[in-house]
């Protein structure tokens, strides 16, 4: 049976891994070749890195970092961060990256998923969508009235409602909104050749309150692509949930692993105790 | 001893290279004929897509040297769907090593592609030999070759498909085992003991 994937996900600045709340704060949670080999070897089934600073004279350390990671580590890795390019792409694979995330650059230009998709084969793109909610004032309120938001869609008003809630995606770490739908986004990158959809709630994330379930589920059950959810992991049951209500195929966290607040194993263990198809 | 890794134009393979590294084998990443009928063992790899893939094969003349081989070969993932008579990944006439057609999984209540760790059943192969009874490995793929009687490996997506297959020096894996932990290394390393 397909196993549900647990993902740790390890934060690189500088070659080092750092994870903080809300993308700010940044602490130091050691070095990503090293704490990606443990948890490998501890069960993780699949790891992501990264690279929050992805600036133009980091690649060249980014790339050696993947290699290293190469390496060392059995399992399947993404690399994301500041990707923009067919070239980029081209060197991370080569360094020996088995995915790459992409998500700002996406939403600049939406042609690279289709690009890149052609170029290297859609199993190894994800499109990483960070999304928060946006509470939306209509312009008209009346009863059964169509009334227009601010994205220009129209609705029909059916009480005296003031605010609507979207979810909006967000680009630069979840600080600069958009004017894409997360949902419609998410379709549009499948339809142009995502493999996989990392969502990221920034309302969840760092809030260690749980994954953003009700999103998550409504996401994967519009896609025929996995959805990988992210954000707001904060014990054991978090995961269950997202397995569950929130439809998930994959949970991806970062601190409380790096912390050791939860241990891949004893997280395994937990979920396949819970009847979910996991791999031990 | 010789082993070769088959160079086309099958996307990214450097996993297969750098498992190879952490079990300690040397290989060889060519094209050249002359060289992959000198090796020991040859690998076959691939992602991406089939019919592009295949194209390249015709175009070098590898369409007629891997079917002719004789030492133990290993194709993975697209590089087995090659093995294949035909796939239906855009219509692609493959290499006829295993008669068998690859399909597209159905699409009903479960996601295409198939992406993840899935066990296997019905062990049959030598490369399986010291693994556990249904060991977990790595899959992406959305075309899958059914059950048939070269199948030395199960796996369950949707429907039964062919996880390995296996023909006299010919053997291949769905799969990705140079990114399949243990398992995947076990199964690498039964290849190269071969």
């Amino acid at each position: 049976m397909l196993t549900k994937r647990i993902i740790p996900c390890l934060d690189i600045k500088d070659g080092r891994t750092v994870k903080g709340t809300n993308f700010v704060n940044l602490r130091d949670a050691g070095d990503p070749v090293e704490l990606g080999a443990l948890y490998a070897e501890q069960g993780a089934d699949e790891l992501v890195f990264l690279d929050i600073t992805a600036t133009v004279d980091n690649r060249k350390t980014l790339v050696d970092l993947v290699r290293k990671v190469a390496q060392h580590v059995n399992i399947p890795f993404t690399v994301g961060g500041g990707i923009s390019s067919v070239e980029d792409v081209s060197a991370l694979l080569n360094a020996g990256a088995d995915k790459i995330s992409i998500n700002s650059s996406a939403v600049r230009r939406p042609e690279l998923i289709d690009e890149l998709a052609l170029q290297f084969g859609s199993q190894c793109i994800i499109v990483a969508i960070d999304t928060r909610e946006i509470s939306v004032p209509v312009q008209t309120i009346s009863h059964q009235e169509r009334v227009t938001d601010r994205f220009g869609s129209e609705r029909v008003s059916s009480h005296d409602e003031k605010l609507i809630i979207e979810h909006i995606v967000h680009t630069h770490g979840g600080r600069k909104p958009t004017e894409l739908r997360t949902i419609a986004w998410a379709k549009e990158a499948q339809e142009r050749g995502a493999g996989e959809i990392l969502l990221t709630s920034m309302d969840a994330d760092g809030t260690k309150a749980g994954f953003a379930l009700d999103l998550t589920a409504t996401v994967s059950g519009a896609l025929s692509i996995p959805v990988i959810a992210s954000g707001g992991a904060g014990n054991m049951e978090h995961f269950q949930q997202v397995f569950t209500t929130g439809k998930a195929d994959a949970g991806l966290a970062a601190s409380i692993f790096h912390f050791r607040e939860i241990g891949i194993p004893d997280l395994k263990n937990y979920l396949k105790d819970q009847g979910l198809p996991i791999r031990i | 001893m010789k082993t070769v890794i088959i160079k086309y134009n099958a996307g990214n393979v450097q996993s297969v290279r750098y498992a190879l590294e952490r079990i300690g084998a040397s290989y060889l990443w060519t094209d050249d004929e002359e060289e992959i009928r000198s090796a020991d063992k040859v690998i076959f790899p691939g992602v991406g897509e089939a019919s592009t893939a295949m194209a390249y094969l015709r175009e070098k003349g590898l369409d007629q040297v891997i079917p002719t081989l004789k030492q133990p070969v290993l194709g993975t993932c697209v590089g087995m769907q090659l093995m294949c008579r035909f796939s239906e990944e855009n219509n692609t006439d493959a290499l006829n090593i295993f008669p068998v057609d690859v399909k597209r999984f159905p699409s009903g209540s479960l996601k295409v592609p198939h992406v993840g760790w899935n066990n296997l059943y019905d062990l049959k192969s030598p490369l399986t030999s010291g693994l556990t009874e249904n060991p977990f490995v790595y899959f992406v793929h959305s075309y899958a070759a059914p059950v048939n009687k070269y199948t030395v490996a199960t796996c369950d997506y949707v429907v039964p498909f062919s996880a390995m297959l296996h023909r006299d020096n010919f053997y291949a894996a769905q799969f990705h085992a140079e990114i399949s932990g243990k398992e995947g290394q076990t199964i690498l390393e039964n290849f190269l003991a071969l």
